[in-house]
């Protein structure tokens, strides 16, 4: 009787073990990170090569007074960088966009996590900050300088009116998403209250909230540019904003394209270099990431 | 036999000799106005003992899960548990996809007022007991299907709880790993010794595990029969001796599905059965008057 027991469970832990390694299979490699760089980069470079091409066409065609040509615009860019106003500019507007960033972030992650807890809250001001998130938050420049001046208090009053419903309605999402089973898992465990909070649902709601600060990022960039073009006292410390609209004042087309190019270029950096790896990792902790073929 | 050594600092009421491990006394669950989900239902499970309850939809017998796990107040009647929180296991995994598998049971311990010293060497001891013991650094999206529900299982024994409720967890695996995980969870269930109330759709997953079955009927929910089942563990499904109790119960069963064949979908207090089941075991059949 004995014997046949103990070849029972043996048979039992073989076959166990041979049905999960049937199951599981062996682990795909994960992609080298240069083979991912080229990947993502070479049809980045395909498409900026097109623009470049559609741009030195149309002057090679009908060469347009007001339209400078790539290598003007180039030549233009690198006067800025030499006198240092590039760089300046760039952390100067850096340092703003990124201080802006992180207030809407202190005020609005809270403001979400009380409307989540709070249904009267919630019902009575969710739709308003829904509605102050479509709103062009340009629109509150005006109010801004009447109450701040031409100062930098109207530049984050801005930035913070853009990002903050942003970061509100990602937190808010982040929180929704958590499934209602990791709730009533953690209450089966015995998570009440804050521990409930700590351990479930906000590394639960961690994807979401993510997304939310990555478009609180774009938002805070765009009102910042938004700003700095209309409190343009260099007084106040030259941003992108302030030197794209030196140039306009010049007429030096070149200058303004080098600007816009510059824009354009740090939001691009900001979200390729911060928030996309973070959100990639996050979703590939979770095997939540597509793996493209 | 590993023993699960109690460290809880809740008040444990102290078993007396006979003291059911489970014991629901004459609930009865309606959700506000709605229909009556449960109707005077009774129920003792005896520590360690291997209760399955078995019912087409609409018995309420996920309710009755709820109810004993404390996540739902009975409208009337009573529910006491042995110890402190049951542990609940679900249909799904419901692993937290941030942690990895070690993880996820070792804040089950941590939840329990575990130290931190001694999770982790219990956290492995815990995956060697579902022979997972290889795979505590994984995360569930690199775990199958059966190895999930092994680590919810070791999760859910974690919270060190004297009784163990279990919600169809087997229901959404494919045949073959559902066949070696009633293995499995006989086999633990003998080393551990805990308390498993069971709830399945399924007749021969409920013959092939449990030392009871309990047979609900439908709309409202009652206990219509009992079946003790007297046949050693492992049991195979496949076996003729588990085949020939299924098919016993199964009839049953029908018989209760057929009561609602010509019945209006909805109705909130069932008048009496048109035929009264006969009560095996002499156990508990409930003859309700509303």
């Amino acid at each position: 009787m004995t014997a046949p027991v103990i070849d029972t469970a043996r048979a039992g832990a073989e076959l166990s073990e041979g049905l999960d390694a049937l199951e599981t299979g062996p682990l795909e490699p994960r992609t080298p990170r240069w083979r991912r760089i080229l990947g993502g980069g070479l049809p980045a470079v395909f498409g900026l090569a097109t623009l470049l091409a559609i741009w030195l066409l149309v002057i090679a065609v009908k060469h347009p007074d007001n339209l400078p040509s790539p290598g003007e615009v180039f030549a233009a860019a690198r006067d800025q960088w030499d006198r240092g106003r590039i760089q300046e500019a760039v952390r100067t507007s850096l340092e703003r966009g990124g201080l802006g960033f992180l207030l809407s972030v202190a005020i609005g992650t809270p403001i979400g996590l009380l409307l989540t807890q709070v249904r009267f809250l919630r019902r009575a001001f969710g739709p308003i900050i829904t509605g102050l998130q479509s709103m062009p938050s340009v629109a509150w420049v005006p109010a801004a300088i009447l109450w701040f001046g031409l100062s930098q208090g109207t530049i984050y009053f801005v930035i913070l009116m853009g990002a903050i419903p942003s970061i509100v309605n990602g937190t808010i999402s982040g929180i929704d998403q958590v499934p209602p089973l990791f709730t009533r898992v953690g209450q089966v465990l015995g998570a009440r209250g804050f521990a409930l909070a700590r351990h479930v649902l906000l590394p639960a709601a961690l994807p979401g909230y993510v997304g939310g600060l990555k478009q609180g990022w774009a938002f805070s960039w765009r009102s910042l540019m938004a700003a700095e073009l209309i409190v343009n006292n260099p007084v106040f410390g030259l941003g992108l904003g302030q030197l794209l609209d030196q140039s306009r004042q010049l007429f030096d087309i070149p200058s303004v394209l080098a600007g816009i190019i510059t824009i354009l270029a740090v939001g691009l950096a900001v979200d390729l270099l911060v928030f996309s790896p973070v959100e990639r990792a996050v979703l590939r902790r979770r095997g939540l990431l597509v793996t493209r073929r | 036999m590993p023993t699960f050594t109690s460290s809880r600092k809740a008040p444990v009421v102290r078993p007396a000799a006979g003291t059911a491990a489970v014991s629901v006394r004459g609930v009865t669950k309606r959700f506000g106005r709605g229909p009556v989900v449960l109707d005077d239902v009774s129920l003792d499970v005896a520590p360690g003992e291997f209760v399955c309850l078995l019912g087409a939809s609409g018995c309420g017998k996920s309710t009755l899960l709820n109810l004993i796990a404390g996540l739902d107040e009975p409208t009337r009647g009573q529910v006491s548990v042995l110890g402190h929180r049951p542990a609940l296991m679900f249909q799904e995994p419901a692993l937290y996809p941030w942690l990895t598998a070690a993880q996820n049971i070792e804040l089950a311990l941590r939840l329990r007022g575990v130290g931190r010293s001694s999770r982790r060497s219990e956290a492995a001891r815990l995956l060697e007991l579902v022979r997972l013991d290889g795979s505590g650094g994984k995360r569930p999206h690199e775990l199958s299907g059966g190895m999930r529900q092994r680590v919810a299982l070791a999760r859910a024994l974690a919270q060190d709880s004297q009784v163990l409720l279990m919600d169809e967890p087997f229901a959404s695996l494919d045949a073959i790993t559902r066949d070696l995980l009633h293995d499995e969870l006989t086999r633990i269930w003998q080393e551990v010794g805990v308390t498993i109330v069971f709830v399945t759709h399924n007749v021969r997953e409920a013959v092939r595990l449990g030392q009871r079955v309990v047979l609900l009927s439908s709309r409202p929910g009652r206990v219509a029969q009992q079946y003790p089942i007297d046949i050693g563990q492992p049991r195979r499904i496949e076996s003729p001796d588990v085949a020939e109790i299924a098919v016993r119960i199964t009839d049953d069963l029908s018989r209760e599905i057929r009561k609602h064949a010509h019945a209006p979908a909805q109705v909130g207090a069932a008048g009496a059965p048109p035929q009264p089941v006969p009560a095996q075991s002499g156990a508990a059949r409930q003859e309700t008057s509303s």
